[in-house]
């Protein structure tokens, strides 16, 4: 025993077991070792990560529903792929839900960074007004979905009230959630409230992370504060404004709860986004082999969407 | 002073042995617990309080798992589909029937029936069809009609009788205003009350079901298609639906239904169903509601709009009258390991005695013994009304594929009626495609 282990035993007595434990596992190779540890990780990662997605998209070839065990599979090959990529509703599906994504994400992003400009400025008592701007945030989709139906409600909400005061209008006299043009801008509002303080968490830490130094220089350049804004802020922030379209983007692509709470999709079809659709064909009508196909073309859509976006990201850094 | 304490522990021991004894039920020494599985709603209160005589009867104890009913067929049906074991008895819808049947969720009872002496001529010929048997109209049975139930309407009695109202309306439509006979009559009623003022507060026409979610809205229009002649398929060839479900009067009825919708529903009713139902009649912002007549008990003991300010009366006739089916059977779930438990709740579930004050403490039974009793029409403001109702009943397909069934309903019918889609003729054919894919996806001819 060198010197060097000798005083690590001195400074750290818990490294005294370690012999013991060398002692007990010897003829294991570090390699060997290192599998044991990770194996269990592996394991658990594999029974619920990976086979459920084998098991997916062997189930998207055949007619398998979950609901009718007793029932022979039959292999359908690209059938399921072939109808769903053919049939109307689910390309008017996959439109409410572009619609959806585009929106929120705009307008999250805009007042998410505005917001963040703002607030990174320490006025007094920002601390206190970063908390309350990041409450909707913390609030369940539940909450947030039963909470804006009553907002929106015609005779009692407070949002018709508030609306219908500023333009003059009887509250009663339109409806956000029951009328086809109001209603698909109707959930970009309630998605807007709660998440632009996610992007604006994000806009402030890139903000922060932009050293005074350069803005010092800049300062004794003469430049503008635009000019800072457009060649300082801008850029340097961009990276983290892109991580936030990132995460918001692939979060509102999967969007459920709030929108199935708010209006079921309805009225009509016109606010059904991909996953109530997916939804009613796995879980109310039970077509799994349908649905897992179904499944298997969003995860397609959104992880191939997602790596161009990761590329650029990754070029806009690399800047 | 020690004998006192001793006698004192000794009497303290006593009275502690006593009081377990007497607290300590027969279920509780048996040892046995059930779970019986329904929706949360008025008459499941009901059937709790019942229950307990046959706790203090079998010794078997009741545990509940009650879900609200826009949650309620996801929840037990994924239960079923995954063949859990929490409920031992379930209540179940009357569509799921077929499904339930064909994949082995309920148990057959046809033997039990048998051994038990329990026979289905002894309930409603329309509840046995619609709650037991599977397939249709033949001696199968999966369940005991347990909760009759139609759609059928309430209205704001205290409204119609005021003089100045009467006047108006006779002015407006040259008749008197009452219990309309008629779905036009209706329209005339809800029309005439949209915006009025009554007692310094604006009210509304109707509450009518247009809940997208669920099925709400099937619920809602069926009872307007089969006042004006649409059927499920040809009487003479099943599955045949064309001409059928999208006949000239199918077509009209559910214009019908749309028309009543913008004319006289209350603002943001565009995804009603049975409690906003309720909501709206409570309030007091309806003259009329449509609603299932198992809330007829609950909103007649109703402290604001009840008791002499409620009438009810069945759906009213159109080329025909007809009404959706509600209601439910009691079934034993095939993955329940606690079967014999759940047949003897069956059991005595299905004595003359039960059934009488099952519909006492306000479930409706199904069961002849007391829904022909000659007192029975007049038992309840609702009762007279609630047995017409069992008499011209309708249900919506109880396939194993009724879920997609039902989906493809309420995606058509909701955006015709509230999204504005097309014509009600583009709706009901397309309807008709929609079903026609599902029943060929299941092997079915037609």
């Amino acid at each position: 025993m060198n010197e060097l282990s000798a005083s690590s035993r001195i400074a750290y007595p818990a490294a005294a077991a370690q012999p013991r434990v060398t002692h007990r596992l010897r003829g294991l190779s570090d390699r060997a070792l290192a599998w044991l540890f990770i194996t269990p990780t592996i394991l658990l990662l594999l029974a619920i990560n990976i086979f459920p997605l084998i098991w997916t998209i062997y189930l998207s070839f055949t007619n398998y529903r979950a609901n009718r065990a007793n029932v022979p599979t039959r292999w359908l090959g690209l059938d399921w792929y072939q109808s769903i990529l053919t049939d109307p509703d689910i390309w008017a599906a996959m439109q409410v839900t572009a619609h959806f994504v585009i929106w929120t994400v705009i307008i999250e992003t805009v007042l998410g960074f505005g917001l963040a400009f703002l607030i990174d400025k320490k006025f007094r008592g920002h601390g206190a007004w970063t908390t309350i701007i990041l409450l909707p945030m913390m609030l369940s989709p539940a909450v947030v979905g039963n909470f804006w139906t009553f907002l929106y409600q015609p005779q009692i909400g407070l949002f018709n009230y508030v609306i219908g005061f500023v333009f003059g209008r009887a509250p009663s006299s339109f409806q956000m959630l029951g009328d086809v043009t109001l209603s698909p801008w109707a959930i970009v509002i309630v998605d807007a409230w709660m998440w632009t303080p996610y992007v604006m968490l994000i806009c402030l830490a890139g903000l922060r992370s932009i050293p005074d130094y350069i803005y010092e220089a800049a300062e004794v350049d003469r430049a503008s504060k635009l000019r800072q804004f457009w060649s300082i802020t801008l850029p340097m922030a961009l990276p983290f404004i892109m991580l936030a379209v990132l995460f918001r983007g692939i979060e509102n692509f999967k969007m459920f709860d709030m929108v199935n709470l708010l209006t079921g999709g309805g009225p009509g079809s016109t606010t059904e986004v991909a996953s109530i659709t997916l939804k009613r064909a796995a879980f109310e009508s039970w077509r799994t082999g349908y649905s897992s196909a179904f499944a298997i073309i969003l995860f397609v859509t959104v992880f191939g969407l997602a790596n161009i976006y990761v590329k650029a990201l990754n070029r806009v850094k690399s800047r | 002073m020690k004998t006192s304490l001793k006698a004192l522990v000794a009497a303290g021991g006593a009275l502690a042995a006593l009081g377990m004894a007497m607290t300590t039920t027969p279920a509780q020494a048996q040892g046995k617990t059930i779970t019986l599985c329904w929706a949360a709603w008025d008459p499941a209160n009901a059937l709790v309080e019942l229950s307990k005589d046959f706790t203090a009867k079998t010794g078997i104890g009741m545990k509940y798992e009650f879900v609200p009913w826009t949650n309620y067929a996801d929840r037990f049906l994924n239960e079923l589909n995954s063949h859990g074991a929490l409920c031992d008895l379930i209540i179940g819808d009357s569509q799921w029937i077929g499904g339930a049947a064909e994949n082995g969720q309920y148990v057959k009872l046809n033997d039990f029936f048998k051994k038990e002496g329990i026979s289905m001529d002894d309930y409603m010929p329309a509840t046995v069809v619609g709650y037991s048997e599977w397939p249709k109209n033949t001696p199968n049975y999966w369940a005991l009609p347990a909760m009759g139930d139609a759609v059928g309407w309430t209205y704001r009695k205290d409204w119609f009788a005021r003089p100045e109202i009467q006047k108006d309306f006779k002015a407006q439509y040259g008749r008197d205003l009452a219990v309309p006979k008629t779905l036009d009559e209706l329209h005339d009623i809800a029309k005439f009350f949209q915006g009025r003022e009554i007692d310094g507060k604006k009210v509304y026409g109707a509450s009518i079901y247009t809940e997208r979610g669920s099925e709400g809205i099937t619920m809602g229009v069926s009872n307007y298609l089969y006042d004006y002649g649409f059927k499920y398929e040809d009487p003479k060839k099943p599955y045949a639906m064309e001409g059928f479900v999208n006949s000239p009067g199918a077509v009209k009825g559910l214009e019908a239904y749309k028309e009543l919708y913008k004319c006289c529903t209350p603002p943001g009713a565009s995804n009603s169903y049975m409690s906003e139902g309720l909501d709206a009649f409570k309030s007091g912002q309806v003259a009329l509601q449509m609603n299932f007549f198992a809330f007829f008990p609950g909103l007649y003991k109703d402290p604001n709009v009840g008791g002499d300010k409620i009438g009810f009366f069945s759906n009213p006739a159109a080329t025909t009258q007809a009404t959706q089916l509600g209601g439910q059977g009691i079934s034993v779930v095939s993955y329940s390991k606690n079967q014999n438990e759940a047949l003897q709740y069956i059991k005595w579930f299905s004595g003359g005695d039960v059934q009488k004050k099952w519909w006492a403490l306000g479930g409706y039974s199904c069961a002849k013994s007391v829904l022909n009793d000659p007192g029975f029409p007049n038992s309840a403001p609702f009762a007279g009304e609630f047995l017409k109702s069992m008499g011209m009943v309708v249900d919506f397909w109880a396939e194993p594929s009724y879920a997609q069934l039902l989906q493809a309903e309420q995606k058509r019918v909701h955006d015709y009626v509230v999204a504005d889609k097309g014509t009600a003729k583009d709706a009901l054919d397309g309807l008709v495609k929609d079903w026609q894919a599902i029943f060929k996806e299941e092997g079915k001819k037609f």
